[in-house]
């Protein structure tokens, strides 16, 4: 099956008649999908779709240097930039790549999808001028040397008082512009833009932005004293309550970005493959079971932690009772049965996998996807699960089997179901064509292969007990010596190598990315080809 | 379609292999979330998270203290300190030492006291792999039993400045 069939169908698909937009003119109709896109929300998901690109350009680069440092028989760099670089990596991949890409995320569903103007322009300029001014003081700090504090700055450990403003606007900017998204939702649904329920990707986007609003919330509570510590205003600001508090933004905000994925999920499968969910409320509760339960998990981060009791650990690292993983199982089963119920209706019945074998696997967005769901679940999530309980944690704490699974989650996961977005944001968004196509189709599969070889570098090399966030860990000149074995070396080995070839998905991502934007063949007036 | 508003009457139970993936996945977790608690008990390697509080300043002289009195010997410069069995063992770390070696014998239990004086550390023994957060202010009291003969290392696996790497110390049981 084509491309363009799913294409044409989801034209089809629309409402006939559908009720008028508050656009006041600033709409365009996309030539692709029929969908009504917002002139200024466009030009707001282009602005920070380029931020995040360039984030994780600088984030990419870091991680290479890093990962070769950790691979014993290279080890690049010295300590004093090994430990400034995994900082930096952290900060630019973690937060500023995902934040700009998930705001882009929310101005999209909130405009296109509900046939309605972005609530403020100014808003949205405030929103994203913070962010990008946090973004660069953070960044300059860092590379300046005065903000050697790792990605969780755990106090005691002091960075520059300007690192935490950038922070602190960074958050600021962010919680605008999730604001920005619920006046827009606030104003279709004033407007009458749509009828009946949001569509299941908008829902999905809610649920992200709720839990965003918790998140930065925490991240206030923690970072504001701390900021104001680091001018010497407050004495002193206790270490177990700043993990406390601290995990409430650095847990939660993983939580978002598992709930945009899952929403990028849902809507590539529905453009790839024409897929539609099996039932809608299911779906919509597991969004909801991420939105009541993932909070408390933020506790696992403390399970070998003084200062907070057995009890308190075990009930909230079982996200009570695990009703925050049993969405995620939904969402895993409710994902790949939409693409299957779509892919058999279409013809593609042969056997039990006759239809995956028949999926339009030269479509990098379907590829894209179809590997993030793989590597998030499989990889990701059960490490997750596994490593969150109470005994297994003992022999994970602060090992790299830690890096091993967040890896999975949200690069495997999260950053890959970007990428792949990415495929359609080019031509449908900036409406440009995708240059070297043969390359595009192959980019995902280079990217996913090479973080699942890193996931499992750093998760086996974990497991010998090798730290994350340690230089040398053949541990030269060290007052007693210790060895974790030739295992463990084998294990850093794959990690870097794993590394090379993620980092090469990634350059290739980003060079036809910017390729595409600023030299592709303009696709204004007429359908994008399809993949 | 997930893009489109969805049709009338979409709030539906679910039916059929999505009921029943539900359904395993539920019970599932009510597996998993009863498991961790079970093992707690009888599986009895957890710390009960006790803890007090406790000013760099006293923990250091508590440190002292006991290694004035139970010093046994020396390893790399480093004193080695025996506790009394079933009596309190005292670990410092500080940037980038745990301070001091300790003498264990096995089959003894002890209260291991362990508290930074300056930045958060990561307790790791090895090559048991096992590991503690270490946080200033907090007097983290592990009741072990060490059931093992041998040296072990302990290694700091928190960051805590540009020497993070060459932080370590030693346990010995005999």
């Amino acid at each position: 099956m084509s491309t363009a069939a799913v294409i044409e169908d989801l034209a089809g698909a629309l409402p006939p008649a559908p009720p008028v937009g508050n656009h006041a003119g600033a709409v365009r109709t996309c030539d692709t999908t029929g969908l009504p896109v917002c002139l200024v929300a466009e030009k707001f998901i282009q602005l920070n779709a380029v931020v995040a690109v360039v984030a994780l350009l600088a984030g990419g680069v870091a991680a290479l240097l890093i990962a070769l440092t950790r691979w014993p028989a290279v080890h690049l760099l010295d300590a004093v930039w090994y430990y400034r670089l995994v900082t930096f990596h952290g900060l630019n991949m973690l937060i500023f790549w995902i934040l700009f890409m998930e705001v882009a995320i929310l101005y999209f569903a909130g405009t296109v999808l509900l046939n309605s103007r972005l609530f403020s322009g100014k808003l949205a300029w405030a929103a994203f001028a913070l962010m990008l001014a946090g973004t660069l003081l953070v960044d300059i700090e860092i590379l300046r040397g005065k903000a050697d504090v790792m990605m969780t700055s755990y106090v005691p450990l002091r960075a520059s008082s300007n690192f935490y403003l950038g922070i602190i606007l960074v958050a600021v900017g962010t919680l605008i512009g999730v604001g920005n998204f619920f006046g827009t939702v606030y104003i279709a649904k004033r407007d009458h833009t749509y009828s009946g329920s949001v569509p299941l990707v908008v829902f999905g986007a809610i649920a992200a932005a709720v839990i965003a609003v918790v998140t930065l919330l925490h991240g206030a509570v923690v970072m504001i004293p701390t900021w104001l510590w680091s001018l010497d205003l407050v004495a002193t600001v206790d270490p177990g309550w700043y993990r406390l508090v601290w995990w409430g933004l650095g847990h939660q905000s993983q939580q978002v970005n598992v709930c945009a994925m899952v929403a990028v999920w849902y809507l590539l499968a529905t453009i790839t493959t024409g897929a539609k969910p099996l039932n809608q409320a299911v779906c919509r509760a597991a969004f909801v079971l991420y939105i009541l339960f993932i909070n408390i998990a933020s506790a696992h981060h403390l399970l070998v932690d003084p200062g907070v009791g057995a009890s308190w650990k075990i009930w909230n690292t079982s996200y009570g009772m695990y009703l925050a993983v049993l969405a995620s199982m939904i969402h895993g089963f409710t994902v790949p049965a939409s693409v299957e119920v779509a892919l058999r209706k279409k013809g593609h019945d042969r056997g039990l996998f006759g239809w995956l074998a028949a999926a339009p696997w030269k479509n990098p967005a379907f590829s894209g996807f179809f590997l993030s769901l793989l590597i998030f679940g499989f990889i990701g999530g059960i490490t997750g699960v596994t490593l969150g309980t109470q005994q297994i944690n003992i022999l994970a704490h602060n090992t790299l089997r830690i890096p091993g699974h967040f890896h999975a989650t949200v690069v495997g996961g999260t950053t890959l179901a970007f990428m792949a977005l990415t495929y359609y944001v080019v031509p449908l968004i900036f409406r440009r064509e995708f240059p070297l196509r043969w390359l595009a189709r192959a980019q995902p599969w280079v990217f996913g292969i090479g973080i699942t070889i890193v996931s499992l570098g750093m998760s086996l090399a974990g497991s010998y007990g090798v730290p994350r966030r340690h230089w040398d860990s053949e541990l030269t000149g060290a007052q007693f010596t210790y060895g974790f074995g030739s295992g463990a070396n084998v294990m850093l080995g794959v990690l870097g190598m794993g590394a090379i070839l993620a980092v090469t998905g990634l350059l290739i991502y980003i060079g036809l990315t910017v390729a595409a934007v600023f030299f592709g063949r303009r696709i204004e007036g007429r359908a994008m080809t399809p993949w | 379609m997930s893009i489109h508003v969805p049709e009338e009457g979409w709030f539906q139970a679910p039916t059929g292999a999505e009921r029943t993936w539900i359904g395993l996945a539920l019970a599932w977790c009510l597996v998993m979330s009863l498991m961790m608690p079970y093992w707690h008990f009888k599986g009895k390697q957890n710390s009960t998270g006790e803890s007090y509080t406790v000013t760099p300043e006293a923990f250091s002289k508590r440190v002292d203290q006991f290694v004035k009195t139970n010093q046994v010997g020396e390893v790399n410069g480093m004193p080695l300190v025996e506790p009394s069995p079933g009596g309190d063992a005292y670990l410092r770390g500080s940037m980038w030492t745990w301070y001091p070696a300790l003498k264990l014998k096995a089959g003894q239990t002890y209260r291991l006291h362990v508290s930074s004086t300056d930045l958060q550390h990561g307790f790791s023994l090895q090559p048991m792999n096992m590991n503690f957060h270490v946080l200033p202010g907090y007097d983290h009291v592990l009741t072990i039993t060490p059931t093992m003969k041998g040296e072990y290392t302990i290694l700091c696996n928190e960051f805590c400045g540009v020497g993070h790497h060459l932080m370590t110390g030693k346990i010995v049981v005999e």
